[in-house]
Protein backbone atom coordinates (compact mmCIF):
# COMPACT_ATOMS: atom_id res chain seq x y z
CA UNK A 1 0.00 0.00 0.00
CA UNK A 2 1.60 3.35 -1.20
CA UNK A 3 -0.12 6.93 -0.22
CA UNK A 4 -0.30 8.73 -3.47
CA UNK A 5 -0.52 12.38 -3.15
CA UNK A 6 -3.39 14.37 -5.00
CA UNK A 7 -3.15 18.04 -4.33
CA UNK A 8 -1.51 20.37 -1.15
CA UNK A 9 -4.27 21.76 1.12
CA UNK A 10 -2.12 23.84 3.45
CA UNK A 11 1.52 24.98 3.29
CA UNK A 12 3.85 25.46 5.86
CA UNK A 13 2.69 28.90 6.19
CA UNK A 14 -0.91 28.77 6.37
CA UNK A 15 -0.84 25.79 8.64
CA UNK A 16 0.79 28.04 10.98
CA UNK A 17 -1.67 31.09 10.52
CA UNK A 18 -4.28 28.12 11.22
CA UNK A 19 -2.79 27.46 14.46
CA UNK A 20 -2.20 30.78 15.38
CA UNK A 21 -6.40 32.09 14.81
CA UNK A 22 -6.99 28.31 16.55
CA UNK A 23 -5.04 29.81 19.65
CA UNK A 24 -6.74 33.15 19.08
CA UNK A 25 -10.40 31.86 19.12
CA UNK A 26 -9.62 29.55 22.02
CA UNK A 27 -8.50 32.48 24.14
CA UNK A 28 -11.37 35.03 23.09
CA UNK A 29 -14.09 32.52 23.42
CA UNK A 30 -12.45 31.07 27.16
CA UNK A 31 -11.99 34.81 27.85
CA UNK A 32 -7.97 34.15 28.91
CA UNK A 33 -6.01 30.82 30.44
CA UNK A 34 -7.70 30.46 33.52
CA UNK A 35 -8.90 27.07 34.18
CA UNK A 36 -7.74 26.19 30.58
CA UNK A 37 -5.37 23.02 29.76
CA UNK A 38 -4.16 21.47 26.43
CA UNK A 39 -4.82 17.67 25.81
CA UNK A 40 -3.21 16.39 22.42
CA UNK A 41 -4.48 13.02 21.02
CA UNK A 42 -1.20 10.80 20.01
CA UNK A 43 0.50 11.17 17.50
CA UNK A 44 0.01 14.51 15.92
CA UNK A 45 -2.97 15.92 18.21
CA UNK A 46 0.21 16.58 20.44
CA UNK A 47 2.70 18.08 18.73
CA UNK A 48 -0.20 20.59 17.14
CA UNK A 49 -1.48 20.95 21.17
CA UNK A 50 1.86 21.95 21.35
CA UNK A 51 1.83 24.65 19.00
CA UNK A 52 -1.17 25.94 20.48
CA UNK A 53 0.09 26.14 23.80
CA UNK A 54 3.70 28.22 22.33
CA UNK A 55 0.79 30.78 20.20
CA UNK A 56 -1.08 31.27 23.18
CA UNK A 57 1.88 32.11 25.16
CA UNK A 58 3.27 34.22 22.45
CA UNK A 59 0.33 36.75 23.41
CA UNK A 60 -0.80 36.16 26.64
CA UNK A 61 2.86 35.66 28.50
CA UNK A 62 2.11 32.28 30.03
CA UNK A 63 0.97 28.65 28.67
CA UNK A 64 -1.91 26.30 29.67
CA UNK A 65 -0.69 22.90 31.02
CA UNK A 66 -0.58 20.49 28.32
CA UNK A 67 -1.01 16.85 28.65
CA UNK A 68 -0.97 13.70 25.76
CA UNK A 69 -3.94 10.87 25.16
CA UNK A 70 -3.45 7.66 23.55
CA UNK A 71 -6.93 6.24 23.38
CA UNK A 72 -6.38 3.05 22.02
CA UNK A 73 -7.90 1.26 25.11
CA UNK A 74 -10.28 3.17 24.70
CA UNK A 75 -11.07 1.92 20.81
CA UNK A 76 -14.32 0.52 19.89
CA UNK A 77 -12.76 -1.70 17.12
CA UNK A 78 -10.09 -4.10 18.71
CA UNK A 79 -11.37 -6.97 17.26
CA UNK A 80 -12.04 -5.76 13.20
CA UNK A 81 -8.71 -4.01 13.49
CA UNK A 82 -5.93 -6.80 13.35
CA UNK A 83 -3.03 -6.71 15.31
CA UNK A 84 -3.75 -4.33 18.45
CA UNK A 85 -2.08 -1.39 17.65
CA UNK A 86 1.59 -0.43 19.69
CA UNK A 87 0.55 2.47 22.75
CA UNK A 88 1.15 5.60 22.78
CA UNK A 89 1.93 7.98 25.90
CA UNK A 90 -0.87 9.06 27.83
CA UNK A 91 0.10 12.26 30.56
CA UNK A 92 -2.09 14.08 32.20
CA UNK A 93 0.22 15.39 34.93
CA UNK A 94 -2.32 17.94 36.32
CA UNK A 95 -5.83 17.00 37.92
CA UNK A 96 -8.55 17.91 35.55
CA UNK A 97 -11.46 18.97 37.60
CA UNK A 98 -13.35 21.60 37.11
CA UNK A 99 -11.19 22.93 34.42
CA UNK A 100 -11.66 23.86 30.80
CA UNK A 101 -10.20 21.06 28.34
CA UNK A 102 -9.12 21.61 25.11
CA UNK A 103 -8.91 18.17 23.22
CA UNK A 104 -6.68 18.75 20.01
CA UNK A 105 -6.41 16.19 17.39
CA UNK A 106 -5.17 16.96 13.74
CA UNK A 107 -7.91 15.12 11.33
CA UNK A 108 -11.48 14.72 12.41
CA UNK A 109 -13.37 12.45 10.97
CA UNK A 110 -15.70 10.10 11.88
CA UNK A 111 -15.76 11.05 15.63
CA UNK A 112 -14.80 7.86 16.49
CA UNK A 113 -11.62 8.85 18.35
CA UNK A 114 -12.91 11.51 19.75
CA UNK A 115 -15.86 9.81 21.32
CA UNK A 116 -12.69 7.49 22.68
CA UNK A 117 -11.16 10.40 23.93
CA UNK A 118 -13.93 12.02 25.84
CA UNK A 119 -14.22 8.49 27.77
CA UNK A 120 -10.87 8.28 28.79
CA UNK A 121 -10.88 12.28 29.70
CA UNK A 122 -13.82 11.12 31.74
CA UNK A 123 -11.92 8.74 33.51
CA UNK A 124 -9.30 11.44 34.72
CA UNK A 125 -11.91 13.42 36.41
CA UNK A 126 -14.96 15.74 36.20
CA UNK A 127 -13.79 18.49 33.69
CA UNK A 128 -16.29 21.76 33.88
CA UNK A 129 -15.72 21.60 29.88
CA UNK A 130 -14.37 19.96 26.83
CA UNK A 131 -14.19 21.52 23.61
CA UNK A 132 -12.27 20.26 20.03
CA UNK A 133 -9.80 21.79 18.45
CA UNK A 134 -8.63 20.38 14.86
CA UNK A 135 -6.53 21.47 12.07
CA UNK A 136 -9.08 19.77 9.37
CA UNK A 137 -12.32 18.73 9.62
CA UNK A 138 -13.23 16.25 6.56
CA UNK A 139 -16.63 15.29 7.26
CA UNK A 140 -18.02 12.27 7.31
CA UNK A 141 -19.46 11.51 10.97
CA UNK A 142 -20.52 8.62 12.16
CA UNK A 143 -21.33 10.09 15.59
CA UNK A 144 -22.95 13.39 16.95
CA UNK A 145 -19.42 15.04 17.56
CA UNK A 146 -18.69 18.29 16.09
CA UNK A 147 -15.51 20.97 16.67
CA UNK A 148 -15.12 24.25 18.45
CA UNK A 149 -12.37 25.17 16.85
CA UNK A 150 -11.37 24.20 12.90
CA UNK A 151 -8.28 25.59 11.10
CA UNK A 152 -9.76 24.41 7.91
CA UNK A 153 -12.84 22.87 6.70
CA UNK A 154 -12.20 19.91 3.63
CA UNK A 155 -14.74 17.83 1.63
CA UNK A 156 -13.55 15.34 0.93
CA UNK A 157 -14.39 11.50 -0.30
CA UNK A 158 -14.02 7.92 1.88
CA UNK A 159 -11.42 7.00 -0.02
CA UNK A 160 -9.38 9.96 -0.11
CA UNK A 161 -6.17 10.56 3.03
CA UNK A 162 -5.81 13.47 4.80
CA UNK A 163 -2.16 13.68 5.89
CA UNK A 164 -1.15 16.20 8.27
CA UNK A 165 2.63 16.72 8.82
CA UNK A 166 4.49 18.36 11.41
CA UNK A 167 8.21 18.87 11.74
CA UNK A 168 8.82 16.36 14.69
CA UNK A 169 7.43 13.48 12.91
CA UNK A 170 7.33 13.89 9.57
CA UNK A 171 10.07 16.41 9.14
CA UNK A 172 8.38 19.09 7.66
CA UNK A 173 4.83 20.65 8.10
CA UNK A 174 1.39 21.30 5.72
CA UNK A 175 -1.13 19.37 4.91
CA UNK A 176 -1.72 16.96 2.01
CA UNK A 177 -4.73 14.93 0.43
CA UNK A 178 -4.14 11.29 -1.16
CA UNK A 179 -5.23 8.58 -2.04
CA UNK A 180 -4.15 4.56 -0.47
CA UNK A 181 -2.98 3.04 -3.82
CA UNK A 182 -2.70 -0.93 -3.84
CA UNK A 183 0.78 -2.04 -5.64
CA UNK B 1 2.42 -7.51 17.53
CA UNK B 2 3.34 -10.91 18.55
CA UNK B 3 2.48 -13.89 15.57
CA UNK B 4 0.93 -16.41 17.80
CA UNK B 5 -2.65 -16.82 19.44
CA UNK B 6 -1.56 -18.18 22.66
CA UNK B 7 1.54 -17.33 25.04
CA UNK B 8 2.87 -20.73 26.10
CA UNK B 9 6.52 -20.13 26.63
CA UNK B 10 9.29 -17.33 26.12
CA UNK B 11 11.62 -19.90 24.61
CA UNK B 12 9.48 -19.66 21.41
CA UNK B 13 8.90 -15.90 21.69
CA UNK B 14 11.48 -13.25 19.54
CA UNK B 15 13.39 -10.27 21.19
CA UNK B 16 11.27 -8.08 18.84
CA UNK B 17 7.39 -9.41 21.16
CA UNK B 18 8.88 -9.20 24.40
CA UNK B 19 10.06 -5.76 24.21
CA UNK B 20 6.47 -4.99 22.79
CA UNK B 21 4.77 -6.81 25.97
CA UNK B 22 7.35 -4.98 28.07
CA UNK B 23 6.57 -1.61 26.99
CA UNK B 24 2.87 -2.74 26.57
CA UNK B 25 2.98 -3.79 30.39
CA UNK B 26 4.71 0.04 31.19
CA UNK B 27 1.70 1.76 29.75
CA UNK B 28 -0.58 -0.23 31.90
CA UNK B 29 1.33 0.55 34.82
CA UNK B 30 0.33 4.17 34.33
CA UNK B 31 -3.42 2.90 34.06
CA UNK B 32 -2.96 1.74 37.11
CA UNK B 33 -2.04 5.10 38.68
CA UNK B 34 -5.06 6.81 37.69
CA UNK B 35 -8.44 7.94 39.36
CA UNK B 36 -10.05 5.35 37.97
CA UNK B 37 -7.70 2.53 37.31
CA UNK B 38 -9.07 0.53 34.00
CA UNK B 39 -9.80 0.82 30.73
CA UNK B 40 -12.79 -0.60 28.51
CA UNK B 41 -10.56 -2.42 25.91
CA UNK B 42 -11.98 -5.64 26.45
CA UNK B 43 -15.53 -5.56 27.60
CA UNK B 44 -16.48 -7.46 25.25
CA UNK B 45 -14.06 -10.49 26.00
CA UNK B 46 -14.83 -13.35 27.89
CA UNK B 47 -11.73 -14.65 29.70
CA UNK B 48 -11.69 -18.50 31.84
CA UNK B 49 -9.25 -18.70 34.16
CA UNK B 50 -8.43 -22.45 34.71
CA UNK B 51 -6.53 -23.37 37.69
CA UNK B 52 -5.84 -27.13 37.50
CA UNK B 53 -3.12 -26.63 40.40
CA UNK B 54 -3.77 -24.13 43.88
CA UNK B 55 -2.50 -20.67 43.03
CA UNK B 56 -2.83 -17.51 45.06
CA UNK B 57 -0.97 -14.75 43.99
CA UNK B 58 -0.95 -15.87 39.99
CA UNK B 59 -4.70 -16.43 39.96
CA UNK B 60 -5.23 -13.22 41.68
CA UNK B 61 -3.00 -11.31 39.54
CA UNK B 62 -4.61 -12.96 36.37
CA UNK B 63 -8.26 -12.22 37.82
CA UNK B 64 -7.25 -8.53 38.64
CA UNK B 65 -5.37 -7.68 34.88
CA UNK B 66 -8.53 -9.13 33.35
CA UNK B 67 -10.76 -7.16 35.40
CA UNK B 68 -8.45 -3.94 35.07
CA UNK B 69 -9.49 -4.72 30.93
CA UNK B 70 -13.10 -4.75 31.73
CA UNK B 71 -13.50 -8.29 30.65
CA UNK B 72 -16.22 -10.82 31.59
CA UNK B 73 -14.18 -13.50 33.87
CA UNK B 74 -15.01 -17.16 34.95
CA UNK B 75 -12.97 -18.81 37.66
CA UNK B 76 -12.49 -22.88 37.68
CA UNK B 77 -10.59 -24.39 40.21
CA UNK B 78 -9.62 -28.36 40.11
CA UNK B 79 -11.38 -28.95 43.35
CA UNK B 80 -14.75 -27.92 42.79
CA UNK B 81 -14.62 -29.09 38.64
CA UNK B 82 -15.97 -32.13 37.09
CA UNK B 83 -12.16 -33.08 36.73
CA UNK B 84 -13.02 -35.04 39.75
CA UNK B 85 -16.24 -36.80 38.25
CA UNK B 86 -13.59 -38.55 35.25
CA UNK B 87 -13.44 -35.60 32.32
CA UNK B 88 -10.93 -35.04 30.48
CA UNK B 89 -9.06 -31.61 29.69
CA UNK B 90 -10.48 -31.46 26.54
CA UNK B 91 -13.85 -32.02 27.45
CA UNK B 92 -13.91 -29.62 29.89
CA UNK B 93 -12.74 -27.17 27.54
CA UNK B 94 -15.04 -27.92 25.09
CA UNK B 95 -17.45 -27.50 27.57
CA UNK B 96 -16.24 -23.84 28.79
CA UNK B 97 -15.41 -22.46 25.03
CA UNK B 98 -19.33 -24.02 24.16
CA UNK B 99 -20.46 -20.84 26.40
CA UNK B 100 -18.22 -18.57 23.97
CA UNK B 101 -15.53 -17.38 25.91
CA UNK B 102 -12.30 -16.24 24.16
CA UNK B 103 -9.32 -17.07 25.95
CA UNK B 104 -8.08 -19.59 28.68
CA UNK B 105 -5.89 -18.53 31.06
CA UNK B 106 -4.60 -22.30 32.34
CA UNK B 107 -2.36 -23.55 35.34
CA UNK B 108 -1.96 -26.86 35.22
CA UNK B 109 0.78 -29.81 36.98
CA UNK B 110 1.52 -31.33 33.44
CA UNK B 111 4.52 -30.13 31.54
CA UNK B 112 3.18 -29.63 28.00
CA UNK B 113 -0.48 -28.82 29.04
CA UNK B 114 -0.90 -25.58 27.90
CA UNK B 115 0.78 -26.24 24.50
CA UNK B 116 -1.60 -29.66 24.29
CA UNK B 117 -5.00 -27.20 24.93
CA UNK B 118 -4.00 -24.76 22.54
CA UNK B 119 -3.51 -27.14 19.74
CA UNK B 120 -7.13 -28.58 20.14
CA UNK B 121 -8.82 -24.72 20.83
CA UNK B 122 -9.49 -21.83 18.25
CA UNK B 123 -9.62 -19.90 21.92
CA UNK B 124 -6.26 -18.12 22.75
CA UNK B 125 -4.04 -20.07 25.72
CA UNK B 126 -2.11 -17.97 28.35
CA UNK B 127 -0.01 -20.63 29.96
CA UNK B 128 -0.19 -19.96 33.95
CA UNK B 129 2.27 -22.15 34.97
CA UNK B 130 2.36 -25.90 33.70
CA UNK B 131 4.65 -28.55 35.43
CA UNK B 132 8.37 -28.42 35.32
CA UNK B 133 8.06 -26.56 31.59
CA UNK B 134 7.56 -22.55 31.78
CA UNK B 135 5.97 -19.84 33.67
CA UNK B 136 5.61 -17.04 30.94
CA UNK B 137 4.14 -14.25 32.46
CA UNK B 138 5.95 -14.92 35.76
CA UNK B 139 9.60 -14.64 33.68
CA UNK B 140 8.02 -11.54 32.11
CA UNK B 141 7.51 -9.56 35.39
CA UNK B 142 10.47 -10.45 36.45
CA UNK B 143 12.26 -9.26 33.22
CA UNK B 144 10.18 -5.93 33.86
CA UNK B 145 11.40 -5.44 36.87
CA UNK B 146 15.10 -5.53 36.29
CA UNK B 147 14.35 -3.49 33.28
CA UNK B 148 13.07 -0.87 35.69
CA UNK B 149 16.32 -0.82 37.83
CA UNK B 150 18.68 -1.20 35.45
CA UNK B 151 17.21 0.16 32.40
CA UNK B 152 18.05 -2.45 30.06
CA UNK B 153 18.98 -6.06 30.20
CA UNK B 154 21.51 -6.51 27.44
CA UNK B 155 25.03 -7.28 28.37
CA UNK B 156 23.56 -7.21 32.56
CA UNK B 157 24.24 -10.16 34.79
CA UNK B 158 21.36 -12.21 36.47
CA UNK B 159 21.84 -15.07 39.11
CA UNK B 160 19.16 -17.91 39.29
CA UNK B 161 19.33 -19.40 42.47
CA UNK B 162 17.90 -22.49 43.31
CA UNK B 163 15.86 -25.67 42.19
CA UNK B 164 16.43 -25.12 38.69
CA UNK B 165 15.63 -28.56 38.10
CA UNK B 166 11.81 -28.10 39.33
CA UNK B 167 11.49 -24.66 38.40
CA UNK B 168 9.57 -23.44 35.48
CA UNK B 169 10.10 -19.97 36.92
CA UNK B 170 14.07 -20.81 36.27
CA UNK B 171 13.30 -22.02 32.77
CA UNK B 172 11.03 -18.73 31.76
CA UNK B 173 13.28 -16.79 32.99
CA UNK B 174 16.65 -18.16 30.98
CA UNK B 175 14.91 -17.77 28.06
CA UNK B 176 13.37 -14.85 28.16
CA UNK B 177 16.88 -13.24 29.61
CA UNK B 178 18.80 -14.41 26.93
CA UNK B 179 17.02 -13.21 24.10
CA UNK B 180 17.33 -10.22 25.97
CA UNK B 181 20.88 -10.43 25.82
CA UNK B 182 21.38 -10.36 29.83
CA UNK B 183 24.22 -13.33 31.05
CA UNK B 184 22.88 -15.82 33.07
CA UNK B 185 24.12 -18.01 35.93
CA UNK B 186 22.10 -20.75 37.49
CA UNK B 187 23.29 -21.39 41.00
CA UNK B 188 22.34 -24.35 43.17
CA UNK B 189 22.95 -28.04 44.78
CA UNK B 190 24.44 -30.09 41.87
CA UNK B 191 21.34 -32.28 42.19
CA UNK B 192 19.14 -29.87 41.20
CA UNK B 193 21.21 -28.28 38.39
CA UNK B 194 20.22 -30.06 35.22
CA UNK B 195 22.58 -31.05 32.00
CA UNK B 196 23.08 -28.85 29.59
CA UNK B 197 22.54 -25.84 31.11
CA UNK B 198 25.31 -24.79 28.76
CA UNK B 199 22.51 -25.17 25.25
CA UNK B 200 20.20 -22.79 26.97
CA UNK B 201 22.99 -20.00 27.11
CA UNK B 202 23.63 -19.58 30.80
CA UNK B 203 26.87 -20.42 32.88
CA UNK B 204 26.41 -22.91 35.93
CA UNK B 205 27.59 -22.27 39.38
CA UNK B 206 27.59 -24.79 42.56
CA UNK B 207 29.15 -21.70 44.87
CA UNK B 208 26.66 -19.05 46.02
CA UNK B 209 29.07 -16.58 47.11
CA UNK B 210 31.25 -17.21 43.89
CA UNK B 211 28.39 -16.45 41.12
CA UNK B 212 26.62 -13.23 42.62
CA UNK B 213 29.77 -11.57 42.77
CA UNK B 214 29.68 -8.55 40.54
CA UNK B 215 26.11 -9.84 39.67
CA UNK B 216 23.48 -7.04 38.68
CA UNK B 217 20.59 -8.96 39.98
CA UNK B 218 19.96 -12.14 42.24
CA UNK B 219 16.61 -14.17 41.49
CA UNK B 220 16.05 -16.09 44.46
CA UNK B 221 13.59 -19.12 43.49
CA UNK B 222 11.29 -20.84 46.23
CA UNK B 223 12.47 -24.46 47.60
CA UNK B 224 9.29 -25.99 46.39
CA UNK B 225 9.03 -28.79 48.93
CA UNK B 226 6.17 -30.27 47.39
CA UNK B 227 8.24 -31.21 44.41
CA UNK B 228 11.46 -32.36 46.51
CA UNK B 229 12.09 -36.13 46.46
CA UNK B 230 14.78 -37.49 48.53
CA UNK B 231 17.50 -38.15 45.90
CA UNK B 232 17.34 -34.14 44.73
CA UNK B 233 16.73 -32.23 48.27
CA UNK B 234 19.19 -32.60 51.02
CA UNK B 235 17.20 -30.89 53.71
CA UNK B 236 16.10 -26.94 54.78
CA UNK B 237 18.45 -27.00 57.07
CA UNK B 238 21.69 -27.96 54.79
CA UNK B 239 19.92 -25.97 51.72
CA UNK B 240 19.99 -23.08 53.87
CA UNK B 241 23.93 -23.23 54.72
CA UNK B 242 24.64 -23.29 51.54
CA UNK B 243 22.50 -21.44 49.62
CA UNK B 244 20.23 -18.79 51.68
CA UNK B 245 20.55 -15.65 50.62
CA UNK B 246 21.63 -13.45 53.40
CA UNK B 247 22.68 -9.63 54.22
CA UNK B 248 26.46 -10.46 54.71
CA UNK B 249 26.55 -12.29 51.11
CA UNK B 250 24.96 -9.07 49.80
CA UNK B 251 26.77 -7.07 51.20
CA UNK B 252 29.71 -8.36 49.41
CA UNK B 253 27.67 -7.70 45.86
CA UNK B 254 27.70 -4.64 44.32
CA UNK B 255 25.58 -1.81 45.78
CA UNK B 256 23.09 -1.63 43.15
CA UNK B 257 22.86 -5.65 42.86
CA UNK B 258 19.30 -6.03 43.74
CA UNK B 259 16.93 -9.24 45.18
CA UNK B 260 13.93 -10.56 43.58
CA UNK B 261 11.71 -13.34 44.59
CA UNK B 262 8.44 -15.01 43.03
CA UNK B 263 7.21 -15.66 46.58
CA UNK B 264 5.67 -17.25 48.27
CA UNK B 265 8.91 -17.63 50.59
CA UNK B 266 10.07 -19.66 52.62
CA UNK B 267 11.80 -17.19 55.14
CA UNK B 268 15.02 -18.50 56.49
CA UNK B 269 15.12 -21.43 53.75
CA UNK B 270 16.23 -19.73 50.74
CA UNK B 271 16.33 -16.19 51.97
CA UNK B 272 16.37 -14.60 55.12
CA UNK B 273 13.96 -12.41 56.55
CA UNK B 274 16.63 -8.83 56.59
CA UNK B 275 17.03 -9.80 52.91
CA UNK B 276 13.06 -10.39 52.25
CA UNK B 277 12.48 -7.10 54.33
CA UNK B 278 15.49 -5.46 53.08
CA UNK B 279 16.39 -2.10 51.02
CA UNK B 280 18.04 -4.52 48.22
CA UNK B 281 14.59 -6.55 47.48
CA UNK B 282 11.81 -5.41 44.49
CA UNK B 283 9.38 -8.08 45.83
CA UNK B 284 6.42 -5.81 45.78
CA UNK B 285 7.24 -4.22 42.44
CA UNK B 286 7.08 -7.48 41.13
CA UNK B 287 3.87 -7.81 42.34
CA UNK B 288 2.79 -4.70 40.89
CA UNK B 289 4.27 -5.55 37.77
CA UNK B 290 3.17 -8.96 37.55
CA UNK B 291 -0.74 -7.39 37.18
CA UNK B 292 0.55 -4.95 34.28
CA UNK B 293 2.52 -7.25 32.02
CA UNK B 294 -0.86 -10.02 32.50
CA UNK B 295 -3.04 -6.92 30.92
CA UNK B 296 -0.60 -6.67 28.45
CA UNK B 297 -0.04 -10.32 27.54
CA UNK B 298 -4.00 -10.98 27.52
CA UNK B 299 -4.66 -7.29 25.11
CA UNK B 300 -1.72 -8.25 22.78
CA UNK B 301 -3.68 -11.88 22.35
CA UNK B 302 -6.67 -10.15 21.88
CA UNK B 303 -6.59 -8.39 18.27
CA UNK B 304 -8.22 -9.15 15.50
CA UNK B 305 -7.04 -11.02 12.28
CA UNK B 306 -3.69 -9.90 10.83
CA UNK B 307 -5.41 -9.45 7.22
CA UNK B 308 -7.25 -6.16 9.25
CA UNK B 309 -3.54 -4.19 9.44
CA UNK B 310 -3.20 -0.28 8.46
CA UNK B 311 -7.04 0.42 8.85
CA UNK B 312 -7.15 3.82 9.54
CA UNK B 313 -9.53 5.91 12.00
CA UNK B 314 -9.71 9.65 12.02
Amino acid sequence: MNFHEKAQIMDPQRMRRAIVRIALEIVEKNKGIDDLVLVGIQRRGVNLARSIAQAIEKNEGAAPPMGTLDITFYRDDLSTLGPVPKVGKTDIGFDINGKTVILVDDVLYTGRTVRAALDELMDFGRARRIELAVLIDRGHRELPIRPDFVGKNVPTSRKEVIKVMVEEIDGREGVVVGEIVEE
Amino acid sequence: MLRNKDLLDLESLTAAEIKLILDTAEAFLAVMRRPVPKVPILRDKTIVNLFFESSTRTRISFELAEKRLSADIVNFSAATSSLSKGETLKDTVDNILAMRADMVVMRHSASGAARYLADRIPAGVVNAGDGMHEHPTQGLLDMLTMRQRMGTLQGKRVVIVGDIMHSRVARSNIWGLTKMGAKVTVCGPPPMIPVQMEEMGCTVDYDLRHAIEGADAINVLRIQLERQTVQTFPGNREYARLYRLDDEMLAATKPSCFVLHPGPMNRDVEITSEVADGRRQVILDQVTNGVAVRMAVIYLLSGGAPENLGENLN
